[in-house]
């Protein structure tokens, strides 16, 4: 069979809904809810490299590195944030981290 | 079935797995090795796709830095996760749902006929001669020359962000004072001393 | 000229001491004001005799308009006629003594300027009164007269029951004023005007003609003149809208005497009377003053019959007589009505005075059970109360116009009643008369408990052991009373004066046979109003009757409370039902309160916690501040500080936008 664009799509749409999955089913785990973030963004990426090759556009794959750049960058903020956070508080239980509470 | 058929099946059953594992895994370890796996294979979707730039990309940035930084992090933090597997079941329905819901939106979203609107900017086509990285460079360098400058500054306030937030300074470690080093002067180093024979300091 | 100053003077006098009370001093206050008052009484004397002699009329003087407004025209001037006249002498001569009295009686009150003050306003809104032109301006000294009635009943502020007898007479007065108001309304809806001329040119016009009410038609005039009279049964302490008098004694005496025996309570007589044109063209309301004033007559000196404190006795008294006033008025006699206020007023001011002599002589101790013996230490007060209970008793010479005031006064009045062919004529009579034999049996106890006897010997009257709270306080016993300062004994000579003469001296003029030449026009009397002619022929026995019933009560009173001192508490003690039902007033006061009291207050609290508490405020600030607080707390439960219940709902809310882009928004 031909793989066509809605194959890509459909994968990534599949990667996307795990990856919002992740988040939901271990909101108590901060490192896995990172790296379902960065499932979706993966999921982002496939979407626009897919349509940057069959649109004949290269803007998607240029769009899809800038992800990448920032996907990199808030990984390195969000995991420094932790460890700093498990330095102060010893550990990372989030049931404690409601000092936001209104 | 064609060989780019078989390896899109290959990579896509191997990233969808791999995925799977991430998010329910109970050892997080597992969990960031498999995602290791996942971008692997990501890179190997976007080699048939022809963005071979993109998926060269991926293995050195993704996999080569921010999973291995995971790594660093999970091996560091000394957590007992099994506690934190608690309240799996009770966000179930609700995350299912919404998960679901956005899959079906997804899907009904892709079965449309796409075809390029024509108020969007020229394309960014590529040459035939040149390479993809070429291309891409071509491209980058010129139109989005200030989204990648923007991107540079993202990183620069990343990295300062990141050496900000977890630096710290530990009360008797001692440190190079390269300035006070290279100040020195014979004057302050260096004491003569005439030294009677036979009798030592 | 003359007669601005006799309205002005006291004005003036209520300015001086209210506004510069403190500055100048009280004894200044107390000389301005008595000074100005002098001024104005004197005048009014003059003013007096000079139309009592003079034959032609005086138009009114006006002072100044007033407000006009679409059809009404309320102009304020002053109407000088003959009974204009008659209230001027009485208003100014009281007020005038009154003040002299106060200077001695007050002597020690800190609140002197005030007192004058108020004492000096009153009189002004008396004359205010007495002198209107039309039935706005006549109301204006009414409520005048009622403000300042409130202010001096409330003297003495600090005591709380002083300040509940003030209350309850304004707000007793309010109930007559509120008839008032609605009858000055209804003249005005009739004749379109409320000055007097006009009124009563209207008035012939106005016989037969019905209105009509709540769907029945109703006869105007008598509608009308019922609703006036309202307004007096209220401002004069009438049967039913009597219960203020007796608690107004909570004043100062000289209060008492001024307000609540000789001018405000009359005013409701003086009122009557001058609406004469009114009241006499409608009968059935003629009737039913005089069955009012009848009644008021005899239920007041049964309440006055067991009375233990001195000025009580007085005051039930006052209104007794207020009700024979409004008998000579209903039955057609307005000059019989004007003229036993005008003794009255000398009579009863002399009693008040003279009661409040005795108070300062007791150190102001009012139980008369703690009284007696004061005929040796006391003399002269002892004597002029002697004398004004001669007036108001009625001793004279029967057959004779010679007497005491109240005998000249009064017994027209019973005579008149008997002869009346009005409805209520007969009744009227019974009651008059009755009430004469009462009067004279109180008036002779009062004497008695109070001057003959030792000491304290009433203790063991009925209601002394019973009733603990009513004891009379010890002090009396120990020091000597002993007599009042010339100040306020030459009031006292003043007013006997004119309780032994007046009667004797002004009859012809009043009721007699100068009656013409002296009311010319200011009394109305119809063509079928011939009582004056009728009176001068009833059968001995009735003209006799006053006289007898007069001994009647001088002997019983004697016999119970100098020969035989045992007779009251055994009497007592044979009727206690009767006792206990006249010595509480009838019951009135409890009947009123079940009755109006105690469901306005409890309409008022349910208006207050439940209107305006709970609906506008709990739909209003309240509410809204309450729903403003719980919208607060359902949204606070939203931040729980988790960021991952932030995150999904972030979630929730990507689904939401795909969705409505996905199937409603861009296509």
């Amino acid at each position: 069979m031909v793989i066509g664009l809605a194959h890509y799509l459909t994968l990534a749409a599949i990667l996307f809904t795990i990856g919002v999955a992740g988040i939901i089913l271990n909101h108590k785990n901060i490192i896995v809810i990172l790296m379902s973030v960065e499932l979706i963004l993966l999921a982002v990426n496939i979407n626009l490299a897919a349509f940057s090759t069959h649109a004949g556009d290269l803007t998607g794959q240029v769009f899809a590195l800038f992800v990448l750049t920032v996907a990199a960058a808030e990984s390195a903020i969000g995991l420094a944030i932790l460890v700093a956070y498990y330095r102060n508080r010893g550990s990372i239980a989030v049931e404690d981290i409601n000092a936001l509470k209104g | 079935m064609q060989a780019d058929a078989i390896f899109f099946w290959l990579f896509s059953g191997a990233l969808i797995v791999s995925a799977l594992v991430v998010i329910l895994a109970r050892n997080p370890v597992h969990s960031v090795l498999f995602l290791i796996l996942a971008f692997v294979n990501a890179a190997g979707l976007f080699l048939l796709m022809g963005a071979e730039f993109l998926g060269m990309i991926l293995i050195v940035v993704y996999v080569g830095a921010v999973a291995v930084l995971f790594l660093f992090v999970v091996m560091m933090l000394d957590v007992d996760f099994a506690e934190m597997k608690q309240g799996f079941v009770r966000y179930l329905p609700i995350g299912g749902l919404i998960a679901l819901v956005v899959a079906a939106e997804l899907v009904f979203a892709i079965g449309y006929e796409w075809t390029r609107s024509p108020a969007a900017a020229a394309a960014a086509a590529p040459s035939g001669t040149l390479s993809n990285t070429a291309a891409l460079g071509r491209v980058l360098y010129t139109q989005y020359f200030y989204f990648f400058q923007a991107a540079g500054m993202i990183l620069l306030t990343a990295m300062v962000g990141a050496i900000v937030l977890t630096l710290r300074h530990k009360k008797g470690v001692r440190r190079q004072r390269v300035a006070d080093q290279v100040a020195r002067s014979p004057a302050s180093a260096i004491e003569l001393r005439k030294v009677p024979s036979r009798a030592g300091l | 000229m003359v007669y601005q100053t006799i309205v002005f003077a006291p004005l003036v006098g209520f300015l001086i001491a209210g506004l510069f009370g403190p500055l100048i001093g009280a004894r200044a206050c107390e000389l301005v004001t008595t000074g100005l008052l002098a001024v104005s009484a004197a005048l009014g004397w003059i003013v007096f005799f000079s139309i009592a002699g003079g034959h032609e009329e005086i138009a009114p003087v006006e002072v100044t308009n007033w407000l006009t407004s679409g059809k009404l025209a309320v102009g304020w001037s002053l109407r000088i006629d003959t009974l204009t006249a008659v209230m001027l002498v009485v208003v100014g001569s009281v007020s005038f003594l009154v003040h002299v009295y106060s200077i001695g009686y007050m002597a020690e009150d800190p609140g002197r300027p005030r007192f004058f003050a108020f004492l000096s306003m009153f009189t002004f809104a008396m004359l205010m009164l007495v002198t209107a032109d039309n039935l706005v301006q006549l109301f204006f000294g009414w409520e005048g007269v009622g403000l300042a009635s409130y202010l001096l009943i409330g003297f003495w502020y600090q005591r709380p029951s002083a300040n509940a007898a003030a209350i309850k007479a304004f707000i007793v007065n309010r109930v007559g004023d509120f008839g008032f108001a609605l009858g000055i309304f209804l003249i005005f809806r009739l004749t379109g005007s409320i000055g007097f001329e006009p009124i009563f040119a209207a008035a012939p016009g106005l016989v037969g003609k019905t209105i009509p009410i709540f769907g029945a038609d109703v006869d105007a005039l008598t509608l009308t003149c019922l609703l006036l009279f309202m307004g007096a049964m209220g401002k004069s302490a009438q049967f039913l809208l009597h219960t203020w008098l007796p608690d107004a004694m909570e004043g100062p005496t000289p209060v008492s005497a001024l307000i609540h025996a000789a001018t405000m309570v009359t005013a409701g007589v003086f009122m009557v009377a001058r609406l004469s044109p009114l009241f006499d063209l409608a009968p059935t309301a003629l009737a039913f003053v005089a069955i009012v004033g009848a009644t008021t007559a005899f239920f007041a000196a049964t309440v006055g019959l067991v009375q233990n404190d001195i000025k009580r006795v007085i005051a039930y008294s006052t209104c007794s007589q207020l009700g024979y006033m409004f008998v000579g008025l209903g039955v057609g006699g307005y000059s019989l009505g004007i003229f036993h206020l005008f003794t009255h007023a000398f009579f009863k001011a002399l009693l008040f005075l003279g009661a409040g002599s005795v108070i300062q002589a007791m150190h102001h101790e009012q139980d008369m059970r703690a009284m007696g013996g004061l005929r040796k230490e006391i003399p002269f007060t002892f004597w002029m109360m002697a004398i004004g209970t001669l007036a108001l008793t009625g001793v004279g010479v029967p057959f004779t116009s010679l007497g005491f005031a109240g005998y000249v006064s009064k017994d027209a009045i019973i005579e008149a009643a008997y002869a009346s062919h009005g409805a209520a004529s007969g009744y009227a009579f019974f009651c008059v008369v009755a009430a004469a034999g009462l009067t004279s049996f109180y008036s002779w106890r009062l004497m008695f408990m109070t001057f003959f006897g030792k000491r304290g010997g009433w203790a063991a009257q009925p209601g002394a052991a019973a009733h603990g709270h009513d004891q009379p306080h010890g002090h009396g016993e120990a020091h000597p009373a002993h007599e009042s300062p010339m100040v306020m004994l030459a009031p006292l000579a003043a007013l006997a004066l004119g309780a032994t003469l007046a009667g004797v001296a002004f009859r012809p003029w009043f009721i007699g046979a100068g009656f013409g030449d002296f009311w010319k026009q200011a009394l109305f009397i119809g063509r079928d109003n011939t009582i004056l002619e009728e009176m001068e022929s009833v059968p001995w026995l009735v003209s006799l009757s006053p006289t007898l019933m007069m001994a009647g009560g001088f002997l019983v009173a004697l016999y119970m409370y100098v020969v035989n001192r045992a007779a009251p508490k055994a009497l007592a003690d044979a009727v206690p039902g009767l006792y206990r039902f006249l010595l509480n007033k009838w019951w009135f006061d409890e009947l009123y309160d079940f009755l109006f009291v105690r469901p306005a207050f409890r309409l008022g609290r349910l208006l207050w916690k439940g209107g305006d508490g709970f609906l506008i405020d709990g739909f209003g600030p309240d509410g809204i501040s309450a729903r403003v607080l719980d919208a607060a707390r359902g949204a606070v439960r939203l931040q729980t500080g988790y960021v991952y219940h932030y995150a999904f709902a972030m979630l929730i809310g990507v689904a939401l936008f795909a969705t409505y882009y996905l199937f409603w928004g861009i296509r």
